[in-house]
């Protein structure tokens, strides 16, 4: 099933900073299911077009309108960033958190906060401080923070930029287990292999300009420029 | 020298004999304090927080003042409160010149911008820290600031050791607007001033003994809540 809160349209967006221009213009529709990628180099504007969809960014010009009326809209989003941030609590304090900003009852935050620190291996750790985690732990508390409150429009900034292979894998599993229950998914990685793995579509940014998108797998195996060829392989592009 | 040696003999007889008048001072002072701590903070933490949180027309102007009455001599706030609550002053029909409550006004207008301007910047940093995510759950203002508040209370609790201390320590303001009256408005400093004036310095002595362990006490607790702040403790 399709949220309500789809269709995500961008319409001729630009994000300056300053004088600098960041991002744009683009135009986009996130809509249906499934998981998008945006790929791109460094500083390509990946962050600046995930925060600007989750209407954490304002555009300098142009528009972001969802199927809903925004404050419904954010209400239904989940973001998680690149840098994770923790509450200077417990590791179950931070699960619980997003469940009593919407004044969740006590038992059910209890058992669903408890349910996710066991998913991410945390079990064990639910009053530890959470400032005190490793990095890639954090990351993972992160996301399931982001979870918790079932997002039907998900934002991943590089979710598993600092994790080896196995909690790689296990993030993975709950992004597809949470896009199979209707989670729409766009999501920023460095990395081409799990980019293939995950993505039902996919976005080429390349100085803060769509440089070219397309649906999984014919992105991947049959990219229509060179710049898109020689990144998807790997080399440095300019 | 052997004055100072009865006189710290005559202390310590006071301070284990608990004597009537040491102790009624002792009392007084942590009431006037303590209650001066209280509306201090009352008034201190929410706007320092709401300062460090909202962006509004004049808030570099309010912070650059709060600043700048923090700096503000004691005795010119005595000055001031005396001014303001004397006879013939705009409040001078409360009559409450040379009342502990006097003493109180007094303290919390020394207190509150010290507090604030501590939890202000505290709560900069961690509202640094923390925005992002605060926006992208959608949190109001009410439950911003209470998130603030809770998870930088350490931080809090450690900015109002720090008012306490300046407010149980103080003696300018509160000998002008409370008058050191026996009985009734005299606390530990102004019974110190008052006592080493006349030579006894028995009482003096004792009552300053008084004074620094409570000062001891509030930087005791002030290093081991900064010691549980950094090992992450809660
Ligand atoms: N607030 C800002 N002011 C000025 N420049 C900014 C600001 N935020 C981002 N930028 C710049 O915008 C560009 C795009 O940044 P962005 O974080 O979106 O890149 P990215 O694709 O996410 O990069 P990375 O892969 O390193 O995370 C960068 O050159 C960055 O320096
Ligand atoms: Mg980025």
């Amino acid at each position: 099933m399709v949220s309500p809160v789809l269709p995500l349209k961008v319409r001729g967006v630009s994000v300056r900073r300053g004088a600098r221009h960041l991002l744009g213009p683009i135009d986009l529709t996130i809509e249906g299911t499934g998981l998008t990628m945006v790929l791109g180099p460094n500083g390509s504007g990946k962050t600046t077009l995930l925060k600007v969809m989750h209407g954490l960014e304002r555009p300098s010009e142009g528009k972001i309108s969802y199927g809903l009326a925004r404050a419904e809209a954010e209400r239904r989003q989940a973001y998680v960033f690149q840098t994770p941030i923790v509450l200077r609590r417990s590791v179950q304090q931070n699960l619980a958190y997003p469940l009593e900003l919407i004044g969740r009852p006590r038992d059910e935050i209890r058992r669903r906060a408890g349910e996710w620190a066991e998913r991410i291996g945390l079990g064990g750790a639910l009053s530890s401080p959470a400032t005190r985690l490793s990095g890639g732990e954090k990351q993972k508390l992160a996301l399931a923070r982001a979870l918790i409150r079932k997002p039907e429009l998900l934002f991943l900034d590089e979710p598993c930029a600092n994790l080896d292979g196995r909690s790689t894998r296990a993030i993975e599993e709950m992004l597809l287990e949470a896009r199979a229950a209707g989670t729409r998914i766009v999501m920023a990685t460095h990395d081409i292999a799990q980019a293939r793995r995950l993505a039902t579509d996919a976005i080429l940014l390349i100085n803060g300009a769509v440089h070219e998108t397309g649906e999984a797998p014919g992105f991947f195996d049959a990219p229509v420029t060179s710049e898109t060829k020689s990144f998807l392989k790997g080399d440095i592009i300019l | 020298m052997s004055d100072i040696f009865d006189g710290l003999a005559a202390a310590f007889w006071l301070l284990v004999t608990l004597e009537p008048n040491l102790v009624e001072i002792s009392l007084r002072s942590l009431q006037v304090s303590l209650t001066a701590l209280a509306v201090a903070c009352a008034i201190a933490l929410p706007l320092g927080t709401w300062l460090a949180v909202q962006r509004f027309r004049y808030r570099r102007v309010t912070i650059a003042t709060l600043n700048a009455l923090m700096g503000l001599p004691p005795v010119v706030v005595g000055l001031i409160v005396y001014i303001l609550f004397s006879r013939s002053g705009p409040f001078g029909v409360l009559g409450l010149l040379f009342t502990p409550t006097a003493m109180i006004i007094a303290q919390v207008v020394i207190i509150t911008p010290l507090i604030a301007s501590i939890t202000h910047q505290a709560m900069r940093d961690l509202w640094a820290e923390y925005h992002d995510l605060l926006i992208s759950l959608k949190t109001t203002k009410v439950q911003r600031v209470r998130t603030l508040i809770w998870d930088g209370r350490r931080t809090l609790l450690t900015a109002a050791l720090a008012g306490f201390g300046r407010a149980i320590g103080e003696v300018g303001a509160i000998m002008i607007v409370g008058g050191n009256i026996d009985h009734a408005t005299r606390v530990l400093t102004t019974a110190i001033a008052l006592e080493t004036g006349k030579g006894d310095f028995a009482l003096a002595l004792g009552l300053g003994f008084v004074l620094i362990a409570l000062a001891l006490m509030v930087s005791l607790i002030t290093h081991w809540l900064s010691q549980t702040e950094r090992e992450g403790r809660w």
